[in-house]
């Protein structure tokens, strides 16, 4: 009885050679991995915070644009390139998110299962893939070649509607998939008609996964290059208009000063664009949290 | 309020499947029929037809006509919109629109159906509540959300949401299947009273429900797995339980298959 009780309690102790070998390599492994791919983030935010913060701190960064300053010449602050940004992102917004929700809608709540809402959903998934570059090159060849209307925001913002509209579509079909029929079934049954239970119970129950996804949406096209390179020429000075064909927006102030030398002002000022960019598309992403979280709190 | 049901050779459909074969039955106001039989036999679809829900699934059709006090429920220029505000339905699972507080679930049908003036919605609420014997457990908090309640409680207010359109039929699939039996105490008591005022037609599993709660009882069967479904007989509910007219009945009835 003894010895039965002695050798469980052996058995039972830690794991030794070999195991315990192979748990602490597979550990280190995990945590060196994890170590690693945090690196070059926490490099990048260091550089761009540290070089790009006393930009942004000062007034004239957020209340002036780069008219009547160079690279040389200190003075003026990313204004111009901040509207550009935003205005771009507006009318991007204005576009892809009816035709993006109004699409899931259909595919989901009217379409379910047939064929054509399969074709439609692999276009879909085949424009999520494309590059922006090529969005770019395809509104380029149908605005600018084709109909000839030059270059200007809004065909910029166009070539950006392609890159968001997938991303707005997908993540509100999920949403609207998610909702159970259940509740669609409870509400026709109320006498209430179809278009009726969507707009007032379908909506409402998806309505923070939807806005959540229009918010993700706008955060990955607010950083987007290739398309302002190619379909909107760069400024210094503030613009509103977005048929004009000159437009500041601060991945193209990135770009244009990424050659400045170390020693002139104008070399502060692209860290400060980059760090400004990083602080709107972060404050996007903090914003769908906050949407999500406050729909929470309403169910308890 | 309260009106008869007359369904006659009913045969129902999913896509080429057919479901259920060959049922006519009679349903008599401000009376409770229950629908009894194994799974898979059609009850909860012939219940689905009652409102014209069983066509919200793709592909699903019925053949046949069902009367309701002598209008046909499937006529040319019925709407099932309108077929749906007369004929109410509570589900198996309680499914309080998420998105509302209690107020607003019970409020719903009336609102989404166009009903602004808030004295009205004030007393449907109250008046459904108190009917759906909900209203003591929640008027200080018809603000919050109807998720929150517990199970039974969001039965109950389903049912009050259901009533709360002045339906003239209340349809109920296995409403307690999902709930305690304390809670179906409470929805069977509920049952009793509804009855006053509603037709009222109950699918359930439960053998000892059907005997409590209803005046007639329909007894359905099918052949075999992949068989039809088909009514074998429907009758006062003593009559069922004690001296049935069908062998599969009692055989049912006494557990000695099902």
């Amino acid at each position: 009885m003894t010895t039965a009780t002695e050798s469980a309690q052996l058995a039972l102790g830690k794991p030794s050679g070999r195991r315990a070998f192979t748990d602490k390599a597979m550990t280190a492994l995990a945590y060196l991995a994890g170590a690693i791919a945090i690196v070059p983030l926490a490099w990048i935010l260091f550089s761009v915070v540290q070089l790009g913060l006393p930009e942004v701190l000062s007034v004239a960064w957020w209340t002036q644009d780069l008219g009547g300053t160079t690279d040389r010449r200190a003075g003026g602050g990313a204004l111009a390139a901040i509207v550009g940004t935003l205005e771009i992102g507006l009318i991007t917004a204005l576009v892809a998110v009816p035709i993006g929700v109004f699409g899931a809608i259909f595919l989901i709540e009217y379409a379910r299962g047939t064929r054509w809402s399969r074709v439609v959903s692999f276009m879909v998934d085949i424009l999520s893939g494309i590059p922006s570059i090529v969005a770019a090159l395809f509104v380029y060849a149908l605005l600018i070649t084709i109909l000839g209307t030059g270059r200007s925001t809004v065909a910029a913002a166009l070539a950006l509607v392609l890159l968001m509209l997938p991303v707005v579509l997908r993540s509100t079909e999920e949403m609207l998939k998610l909702v159970p029929d259940s509740l669609r079934e409870a509400s026709y049954a109320l006498g209430v008609p179809k278009w009726r239970t969507i707009v007032s119970i379908v909506i409402p129950t998806a309505f923070s996964g939807i806005a959540t996804g229009i918010v993700l949406g706008l955060a990955r096209v607010m950083g987007e290059t290739a398309p302002l390179l190619i379909l909107v020429a760069a400024a210094r000075n503030l613009n509103l208009s977005p048929l004009s064909d000159t437009m500041s927006t601060l991945p193209t102030m990135i770009n244009t000063g990424r050659d400045v030398a170390e020693t002139l002002p104008g070399y502060g000022r692209v860290w400060g664009a980059a760090f400004t960019l990083i602080l709107i598309v972060m404050g996007l992403n903090l914003l769908a949290r906050g949407i999500a979280r406050a729909s929470r709190l309403k169910e308890r | 309020m309260a009106k008869r049901i007359e369904v006659v050779d009913l045969d129902v459909f999913y896509g080429s499947f057919k479901a259920v074969e060959g049922v006519s039955l009679t349903v008599e106001p401000r009376t409770v029929t229950s629908f009894i039989g194994p799974s898979g036999c059609g009850k909860s679809t012939v219940l689905r037809t009652l409102n014209r829900m069983h066509e919200v699934i793709p592909g699903a059709y019925c053949q046949g006509s069902i009367g309701l006090d002598g209008v046909d429920l499937y006529g040319a220029g019925v709407d099932p919109v309108a077929v749906r505000r007369l004929v109410g339905m509570v589900f198996q699972r309680p499914n309080p629109f998420p998105s509302m507080s209690i107020y607003d679930n019970v409020a719903s049908g009336l609102r989404l159906n166009g009903v602004k003036n808030k004295k009205v919605l004030d007393e449907t609420v109250e008046r459904s509540l108190r009917s759906a014997n909900l209203w003591n457990e929640v008027k200080d908090r018809l603000g919050k959300a109807g998720t929150g309640l517990s199970g039974g409680q969001q039965q109950r207010l389903c049912i009050a949401r259901a009533i709360a359109v002045q339906p003239e039929v209340l349809l109920m699939d296995e409403p307690c299947s999902a709930l305690d039996p304390i809670s179906t105490l409470a929805i069977e008591d509920l049952i009793q009273e509804l009855k006053e005022s509603y037709t009222v037609v109950i699918v359930t599993h439960n053998m000892q429900q059907a005997a409590r709660v209803s005046d007639r009882t329909a007894f359905f069967n099918l052949a075999a797995q992949g068989e039809p479904g088909k009514l074998i007989e429907i009758g006062a509910t003593e009559k069922i339980f004690s001296n049935p007219d069908e062998k599969s009945t009692e055989d049912y009835i006494t557990g000695r298959f099902g």
